[in-house]
C-alpha cells in the first residue's frame, strides 16, 4: 500500500519536492499535484516558474499573483478567438491594466511577459518599464491599446531587455524615434520583432542598435525598410538566425543586386526568413544561397508568384514551416512535396478571398502534399473546391496530423464532384489521425460528421465550426464526445437551447464555448448561468438595445460566450456585453 | 476505420423516415434530442428536422432545406424538397433564414440578401459552385484583419486576360522623358506587351531624341528617329521607369506585363545618368524578357 502523500511529502525538505516537481512537464501535471495534498500544493505553488492564464478572466490576477509567489514568466490571453475576425466588439474586454498592476504589485522578479489578444495601454507598459528589475521578455501578439511612445518607456528602462517581440498588433505610431530611447550602452538585445509597426524606422538608429548588440539572433522589420537599407543592416548582423526583410524592394541602384546577394551569401546561420515582399522577380535569386538552410520560409504577405515562387521555395530543402499565399498553386505545391521532405507545417493563404477564383490551387495540391511529406502535422489551407476522396486520401496519407484546418471559402461548398456533403472525408480525418487536437471544419456538412467528431476526436482541444450542421443533434455529439475539448467556437449553425442544457457540465471541463447566429434564446442562457454558477455566460448585443433583464426567455442571442471561471462575473463588462 | 464508414453510409441511406437517426443502435436517443420538446422550436425547425439525417440519393444535397439557390439549374442536379423558392430558405442558412427567425441581425440579413442576388445571378452560370462576385458575410473567410490590410497594400496580380479584367476602358498614364518640355500622354490599353510600349515612345520622343544629341555634338541622321531611340533606350543612355501604385519608381520591364498596367501610375524616361543605374543581371532580365 503506498504511503499516504503527507506522510511522503514530511520525508523530504521542500527543496528536494520542488525538485522533483520541475521535471513534471506541464502545468497540468502540476495541477494534479498540487491537489494530491496540502504539503504538495504548498510546495508546487511555490516553486511555479511558469504561469499560463488561458483566459485573462477565469481567475483574477491578484489572486493568481498570490498563488504563484515566485513566477518568473508570465503569458495571458484575452479576446476570444473570434475577435480575430470581427465577431467580437472592440470594446469587450481584454484589458491588461489589472493584470499589470497585480503583478507590479506581487512579482518583482518577474522576467517575461506575454499578452496574447489584449488591450494594453501605453500605461501598462510604462508600469511594465519600471516595475521589473530583470525584466527580459515582452511578447504582444494581436493586442492593441498602445502607441510607440509606450514602447519607448520600455526602451529606455528596461535595461536587460532580451526579446521584444510584437506580432500583429496594432499600434499607434506617434513616437517615431522610440528607438533612440535604448540607451546606447544597451547590448542586450537577442530578438526584436517590429515586422507590425506602422510607420518609418530610423534605420541609422536601428544600425547602432543592431551593432551593438552582438547576441541578436531575431531581426524582423516592417515595411518602411527598403532594400537598400536592408542590405546595410544584413551586413551588420550577419549572425542572424530569424530575419523578417520588410519590404524587399526599392529604388533601383547600380549595384543593389550584387550587393544583396553578398549579403545573403555570408547567412551561414540563417534559418527562418519571412517578409511583405513585393520583390520583384529579379530580386529573389539573391537569396538562393541561404534556402539549403531555411527551416522556416514565411512568404504568406509577398506577392511572389510562380515560376519564381517555386523556383524558390524547390531550392528549400530542409523546410520544416512553409506559410504561403495561393499563388504557389497545385504545381508549386507538388513541386514542394518532392523537394521539401522534412516539412512538417503548411499554411495556405487567400490572396483575393472575395473575388473570382483564377487561381490555381485546389485539393489536389494538398493531397500532393500530403502524400509527399511524411513528417507533415500541421496544416491550414485557403482553397475553393474539396472532395471527400481527397480528404479521405488526405487522411489516410497524414495519420500524424495534429492540426487540421481547412477553409472553403465559400460556406456550404460540397464536394464539388460528387455534390456530396463533405462529411465522409472529415470523418476519415478524425478516425484516421488519433492526435488531432486542433480542427477547424468547412464546406457542406450535415449532423453526421459531429457524430463521427464527437465520437472520434478524443484528443481533440479546439473545434471551428462555421455554416454546418442540420439540427441541435449536431451540438449534442460535439458536447457528449470530444473527450479533451478545451475550446469550441460555432458560427451560424442550427444548433439550439437543448444540447447546451443538456450539456452543461461539460462546459466546465472546457475553457470556453463560443456561438454566434445560432438558434439561442435568453431563457436557455438563463437557465445554464443558474445551473453552472462557476461559468460566466456573456451575451454580447451589439445593439446595446434594452436591458436584457426585461426581455422575455424567447429573445434570440446573437453571440453567446461561456467560459468557466474562479473569479465570479468580471466587473468591466461594456453595454454591449450582459452577464447573464 | 473504413467498413464503419461504410456502414453508417449504408444504414443511412436505407432510412427513409427521418426518424430512424444516423445509426442503427441510436435512433432513439437521437430522435428524442433532435424533436425536443413539442412548440419550443419554430415551425421552420420542425420542417428543416423532417429532413435533416436523411442521406438523399446521390445527385441530391441533403439538408436541402439550406436553399442552395446558386446551384438551381436547368440539370436539375441539386434538387430542393422544401420550400425551394420560398424567401426564407434561399441564403445563407445563418442569414435569411434564420436571421427572419431570430427576429434581428439586420447586417446578417443584408448579407443574406446580398448572397441571395448574386447567388440567382450565380445560377446562371450552369450549376456552377461559386458565383462570380461573392457577397461579403462578417468574419468569413476567417482572415485576421492584419492580414487583409497588409495586402490591401500590396497589387495583386489578375491572372485573367484583358478583356475580363474590371476598371476603366482605358488607362491613361503621363509619359516624362528627362530633358523634354513638356510631357506626354499614352493609353497602356492600347499596348499588349513592353515592345509595343517601346516603340510607341520612341516614335513620340525621337523629336527630343534627335535634339539632346544633337547638342553634343554627334550629326543627326535625319528623318531616322526610331531606330535612335532604341538604340539610346538599348545602350543604357535612357532607362525606361515607371512610379506604381506605392510610389516607388521601378524599372520598366521586370513584371508580367498585366502586372505592369496595373500598378503603373506613370512612366518616365531617364537620363542614364542620372539613374542611378541597374544590377546587371537585372538588366538583362529587362533585355530579354523584350
Amino acid at each position: 500500500m503506498p504511503p499516504h502523500p503527507e506522510w511522503t511529502a514530511a520525508m523530504f525538505p521542500d527543496e528536494v519536492w520542488e525538485h522533483v516537481f520541475s521535471f513534471l512537464p506541464s502545468d497540468a501535471d502540476r495541477n494534479v499535484a498540487a491537489a494530491s495534498c496540502h504539503a504538495w500544493l504548498r510546495i508546487e505553488r511555490r516553486s511555479r516558474r511558469r504561469v499560463f492564464v488561458g483566459n485573462c478572466y477565469a481567475v483574477a490576477p491578484a489572486v493568481a499573483v498570490a498563488r504563484f509567489p515566485e513566477a518568473r514568466a508570465v503569458e495571458v490571453k484575452g479576446k476570444p478567438h473570434f475577435a480575430d475576425f470581427d465577431l467580437v466588439p472592440g470594446d469587450w474586454g481584454g484589458g491588461a491594466d489589472e493584470w499589470v498592476a497585480a503583478m507590479a504589485e506581487g512579482w518583482p522578479q518577474l522576467e517575461e511577459l506575454r499578452f496574447k489578444r489584449m488591450v494594453v495601454s501605453d500605461d501598462c507598459l510604462e508600469v511594465i518599464a519600471r516595475s521589473f528589475r530583470n525584466f527580459r521578455v515582452l511578447g504582444l501578439a494581436f493586442c492593441e491599446g498602445f502607441s510607440t511612445a509606450g514602447l519607448a518607456a520600455v526602451a529606455a528602462n528596461c535595461r536587460n531587455l532580451r526579446v521584444l517581440d510584437l506580432q500583429e498588433n496594432v499600434i499607434e505610431d506617434n513616437c517615431s524615434h522610440w528607438l533612440s530611447h535604448f540607451p546606447e550602452s544597451f547590448t542586450s538585445l537577442v530578438h526584436l520583432n517590429i515586422a507590425c509597426l506602422p510607420g518609418e524606422v530610423n534605420v541609422p538608429v536601428l544600425e547602432r542598435l543592431v551593432s551593438r548588440c552582438t547576441n541578436l539572433k531575431t531581426l524582423k522589420l516592417n515595411h518602411a525598410v527598403p532594400l537598400e537599407k536592408l542590405v546595410i543592416l544584413l551586413r551588420k548582423a550577419p549572425q542572424l538566425v530569424d530575419l523578417g526583410t520588410g519590404r524587399f524592394s526599392g529604388e533601383h541602384h547600380l549595384d543593389l543586386y550584387s550587393k544583396l546577394e553578398s549579403a545573403f551569401t555570408g547567412y551561414k546561420s540563417l534559418k527562418s526568413l519571412s517578409g511583405t515582399w513585393e520583390a520583384v522577380p529579379a530580386y529573389l535569386p539573391a537569396v538562393y544561397s541561404v534556402c539549403e538552410g531555411l527551416t522556416s520560409l514565411n512568404l504568406s504577405y509577398a506577392t511572389t508568384q510562380n515560376p519564381e515562387l517555386i523556383k524558390l521555395v524547390s531550392r528549400c530543402k530542409s523546410l520544416q514551416r512553409l506559410w504561403v499565399m495561393d499563388f504557389i498553386e497545385d504545381d508549386g505545391l507538388a513541386a514542394v512535396a518532392s523537394s521539401c521532405k522534412l516539412l512538417q507545417e503548411l499554411r495556405v493563404f487567400p490572396s483575393d478571398p472575395y473575388g473570382p477564383q483564377p487561381v490555381s490551387l485546389t485539393e489536389r495540391g494538398l493531397v500532393a502534399i500530403s502524400a509527399g511529406c511524411p513528417m507533415l502535422h500541421s496544416v491550414l489551407y485557403f482553397c475553393n473546391q474539396m472532395t471527400n476522396a481527397a480528404l479521405i486520401a488526405i487522411a489516410l496519407n497524414r495519420p500524424n496530423l495534429t492540426r487540421f484546418r481547412l477553409c472553403i471559402i465559400e460556406p456550404q461548398t460540397p464536394d464539388y464532384l460528387t455534390l456530396q456533403p463533405l462529411d465522409a472525408g472529415f470523418s476519415a480525418i478524425v478516425e484516421s489521425c488519433k492526435d488531432l487536437r486542433r480542427l477547424s471544419v468547412s464546406g457542406l456538412l450535415t449532423d453526421r460528421v459531429f457524430k463521427s467528431i464527437g465520437a472520434y476526436a478524443d484528443r481533440l482541444e479546439m473545434l471551428s465550426v462555421a455554416f454546418a450542421g442540420d439540427s441541435d443533434a449536431g451540438l449534442h455529439y460535439i458536447l457528449s464526445g470530444c473527450k479533451s475539448l478545451r475550446k469550441l467556437e460555432i458560427r451560424d449553425c442550427p444548433f439550439g437551447d437543448k444540447p447546451l442544457l443538456a450539456n452543461a457540465a461539460k462546459l466546465e471541463t472546457m475553457r470556453s464555448l463560443w456561438m454566434s447566429s445560432c438558434s439561442l434564446t435568453l431563457g436557455a442562457c438563463k437557465l445554464l448561468a443558474r445551473k453552472m454558477p462557476r461559468l460566466n455566460v456573456e451575451i454580447i448585443d451589439e445593439r446595446r438595445g434594452a436591458s436584457w433583464d426585461s426581455r422575455p426567455d424567447d429573445c434570440p442571442v446573437e453571440k453567446l460566450y461561456v467560459y468557466r471561471t474562479v473569479a465570479g462575473p468580471r466587473s468591466d463588462t461594456p453595454s454591449c456585453v450582459w452577464t447573464v | 476505420m473504413s467498413p464503419h464508414l461504410e456502414h453508417d453510409y449504408i444504414g443511412l441511406s436505407e432510412v427513409s423516415s427521418a426518424a430512424a437517426g444516423a445509426g442503427a443502435g441510436e435512433g432513439l436517443k437521437e430522435t428524442e434530442l433532435r424533436l425536443g420538446l413539442p412548440g419550443s422550436e419554430s415551425p421552420e425547425r420542425n420542417e428543416k428536422v423532417g429532413v435533416t439525417l436523411e442521406l438523399l440519393p446521390k445527385g441530391f444535397v441533403s439538408g436541402a432545406k439550406r436553399g442552395f439557390a446558386d446551384a438551381i439549374d436547368g440539370s436539375g442536379k441539386w434538387v430542393f424538397s422544401t420550400g425551394a423558392g420560398s424567401e426564407k430558405e434561399v441564403g445563407k442558412k445563418g442569414g435569411v433564414a434564420y436571421g427572419e427567425h431570430l427576429g434581428g441581425g439586420g447586417g446578417k440579413e443584408a448579407a443574406g440578401q446580398e448572397k441571395k442576388a448574386q447567388a440567382a445571378k450565380g445560377s446562371e452560370n450552369d450549376g456552377a459552385v461559386a458565383p462570380a462576385a461573392k457577397a461579403q458575410v462578417v468574419g468569413w473567410p476567417p482572415i485576421r484583419s492584419y492580414r487583409k490590410n497588409t495586402m490591401a497594400v500590396n497589387p495583386l496580380k489578375n491572372k485573367e486576360d484583358g478583356e475580363a479584367k474590371q476598371g476603366p476602358g482605358c488607362l491613361y498614364v503621363k509619359v516624362s522623358m528627362d530633358g523634354a518640355p513638356y510631357l506626354r500622354k499614352v493609353d497602356l490599353k492600347t499596348y499588349k506587351n513592353y515592345k509595343d510600349l517601346s516603340s510607341s515612345l520612341e516614335k513620340m520622343f525621337s523629336g527630343f531624341t534627335i535634339g539632346q544629341y544633337g547638342s553634343h555634338g554627334i550629326p543627326n541622321r535625319d528623318g531616322l528617329s526610331e531606330s535612335r531611340l532604341m538604340d539610346l533606350l538599348n545602350g543604357s543612355e535612357y532607362v525606361l521607369t515607371y512610379e506604381d501604385k506605392d510610389g516607388d519608381w521601378m524599372l520598366v520591364g521586370d513584371v508580367p506585363w498585366e502586372m505592369f498596367t496595373d500598378s503603373c501610375r506613370r512612366l518616365r524616361i531617364m537620363k542614364g545618368s542620372d539613374a542611378i543605374g541597374l544590377a546587371p543581371r537585372a538588366m538583362e532580365k529587362c533585355k530579354n524578357r523584350n
